[in-house]
């Protein structure tokens, strides 16, 4: 085999991992029968346990391309593997304590929550267009199933329809964007593309094309990320999967498709302009049109979350939001923006994971998802109530948990561009959305009769489930004791390989 | 002489009109086919900037790409629109109607 590509094969270990591991779960699935339940899991975990521990070394490798400039390694791309495979290995220790999912026949869940991490893994480094594009279809080929995975239920399978006929097109288009940049600048290499285009390739009337394909890539990187206009899949897709299945979906492809677009639009369509400092390219002006759609998304998924009485529904539109946020920190186009994107997503995973995981532990126990069967929780589970209000209080972004140093970062991180219009919009938007969140805590602690309450019977929190509760719950309620570390890891993984 | 100009119009026509499919078809096969339109007029993108403007192989390369992640896709969507159909009997996109708001 060719030494180059023996040799890259040490910064590959991660992605080997799961793939091993993947096939590992598929044989232990056919070939135990009565220990399979226990078998696959061990399996699933360990093997996430061991990408996670082959991806801590590649910090420190220099930062370059592997596989002929196929993938790409760099701080950047080593911290986002880290963090999806963090998120899968905290939905695989989910999923069995679910009741939705543990009916089904939990080894293919296991299988498929592999196939999604390994597209994400790659999705997240991908440096060429055909390598972005394939990873892009892994990882939504592979989510349209597990949308869909009780297959039995109408809801499930509904949602895995609007989810596939969206995800198709949008994907489509992105793809047909590729190929008008590909015909512009005559390379698939991200970092080639922006160098074609600083010569000249997208000026004069090749303009409009070059803005269409810009258009159309977008819609691909909208559709990941769940932002307007291309959200119309995100309410019904949440609402019909399973709990675990939405949890993963509102976390995990979110930031490899954040990776990506911040991989694509800063090496492609960007120039350097000093350490750290980028500016968007003369030929197209994209920051413009990231900047109208982070402004609609937030503004739209808060207002729509405010009449939404599905406890699902409503995290769904939260999470909108919360993708309009971020997509402040991707625009400023400097290395201040780069690391609140990180900081964000770090406090947005335990907060809005943390938020899941009481829904699925309520939905094991009461069967709903309707926040007018959350009534007197409080008098029900203290605990479970008050991990709650303090996910709710986080995600609203109230000092000192950690949704607060998110915000804090992402509005400082646009006021220092001169965009203060834009950190208005969006301080002003967070004033909205206390409102839906602050509702859940009323309906929880304030609403209902007691007695009512105290009839229908106290719940009881598994160990396994309430400790995972505390593994979201410390670093939500605690990240600012910490902070020095959290800042320290974003600084020195806010670094793009960028030739 | 069919030149660059050619294929590019009959892609950007194909790919108009599978958009056009998937907007206004109901049948969720049809649908389907819409989808598959799109895939290909990038195809047809791909191999003809190959030829007539690219120095490599790069473009055809990733239209044979493109042709295994359309075969996947379509099988996945066919899978799922035949769970649908179990489930409700139709394969009718009005018939999807319980999750809004």
């Amino acid at each position: 085999m060719n030494p180059q590509i023996l040799q890259d094969l040490h910064a590959f270990y991660p992605e080997i991992a799961i793939t091993v591991t993947l096939l590992a779960v598929i044989v232990a699935d056919l070939a135990f029968a009565t220990l399979r339940r226990t078998a696959t899991f061990l399996i699933a975990g360990l093997g996430l346990i061991a990408a996670f521990v082959y991806t801590l070394p590649l910090f420190t490798l220099p930062q370059g391309t592997l596989f002929y400039g196929m993938v790409a390694i760099d701080p950047m791309a080593v911290f986002f593997k880290g963090f999806l495979i963090l998120t899968s290995f905290f939905i695989l220790l989910a999923a069995p304590n679910s009741r939705e999912i543990a009916r089904e026949h939990i080894g293919e869940f296991y299988t498929l929550l592999l196939g999604v991490t390994l597209g994400m893994l790659l999705l997240a480094s991908a440096a060429n267009m055909l390598m972005l594009f394939l990873a892009l279809e892994m990882v939504s080929l592979t989510s349209y199933i597990m949308v869909g995975f009780l297959s039995h239920e109408r809801q499930s399978n509904e949602a895995s329809v609007k989810y596939f006929l969206f995800g198709a097109v949008s994907t489509g288009s992105m793809l047909y964007g590729i190929t008008l940049l590909f015909g512009l600048t005559g390379t698939l290499k991200i970092a080639e593309v922006r160098d074609a285009l600083v010569q000249g390739a997208g000026s004069g009337n090749n303009g409009v094309m070059l803005l269409v394909a810009t258009v159309l890539i977008l819609a691909g990187f909208g559709f990941k990320t769940a932002a307007v206009p291309f959200h119309f899949w995100c309410p019904d897709v949440y609402t019909g999967a399973p709990t675990p299945v939405t949890a993963f979906l509102s976390v995990a492809p979110k930031a490899a498709g954040f990776a990506a677009l911040i991989r694509f639009f800063y090496t492609g369509m960007s120039s350097s302009q000093g350490t750290d400092v980028w500016g968007p390219l003369a030929a197209v002006n994209w920051t413009f049109i990231v900047i109208l759609i982070s402004v609609v998304t937030m503004t739209l998924g808060n207002i729509a979350a405010l009449r939404q009485d599905n406890l699902k529904r409503m995290l769904a539109y939260s999470s909108i939001a919360h993708a309009g946020y971020i997509f402040m920190g991707t625009v400023v186009l400097n290395g201040q923006g780069l690391q609140s994107v990180l900081v964000y997503l770090v406090t947005y995973l335990f907060m809005n994971l943390g938020a899941f995981l009481i829904v699925i532990e309520i939905f094991n126990r009461i069967g709903s998802f309707d926040l007018q069967d959350y009534r007197g929780f409080w008098h029900r589970s203290p605990f479970l109530t008050i991990a709650m209000s303090l996910f709710m209080l986080s995600l609203m972004g109230i000092p000192p948990f950690a949704g607060f140093f998110g915000k804090l970062y992402v509005f400082g991180a646009a006021v220092n561009h001169n965009l203060v219009w834009y950190a208005v919009v969006g301080a002003l938007n967070s004033v909205v959305a206390v409102y839906y969140y602050a509702r859940v805590i009323k309906t929880m602690i304030i609403d209902g009769e007691p007695e009512e309450a105290i009839a229908a019977g106290r719940v009881r929190v598994s160990w396994a489930n309430s400790a995972l509760v505390w593994v979201m719950l410390i670093p939500t309620a605690g990240l600012m004791l910490f902070w020095d570390r959290v800042q320290q890891l974003t600084t020195s993984s806010m670094k793009l390989f960028f030739g | 002489m069919i030149g660059l100009p050619h294929y590019l119009i009959i892609s950007a026509a194909l790919f108009s009109l599978g958009i056009m499919a998937v907007l206004t078809r109901k049948n969720a096969v049809n649908v389907l086919m819409g989808i598959e339109l799109i895939l290909n007029s990038a195809n047809i993108n791909l191999v003809a900037f190959s030829r007539f403007s690219s120095a490599n192989l790069d473009g055809q390369l990733y239209a044979v790409f493109v042709i295994v992640i359309a075969a996947a896709e379509a099988a996945v969507g066919l899978a799922i629109v035949l769970s649908m159909y179990r489930l409700l009997k139709s394969v009718s996109l009005d018939k999807a109607d319980m999750l809004k708001g």
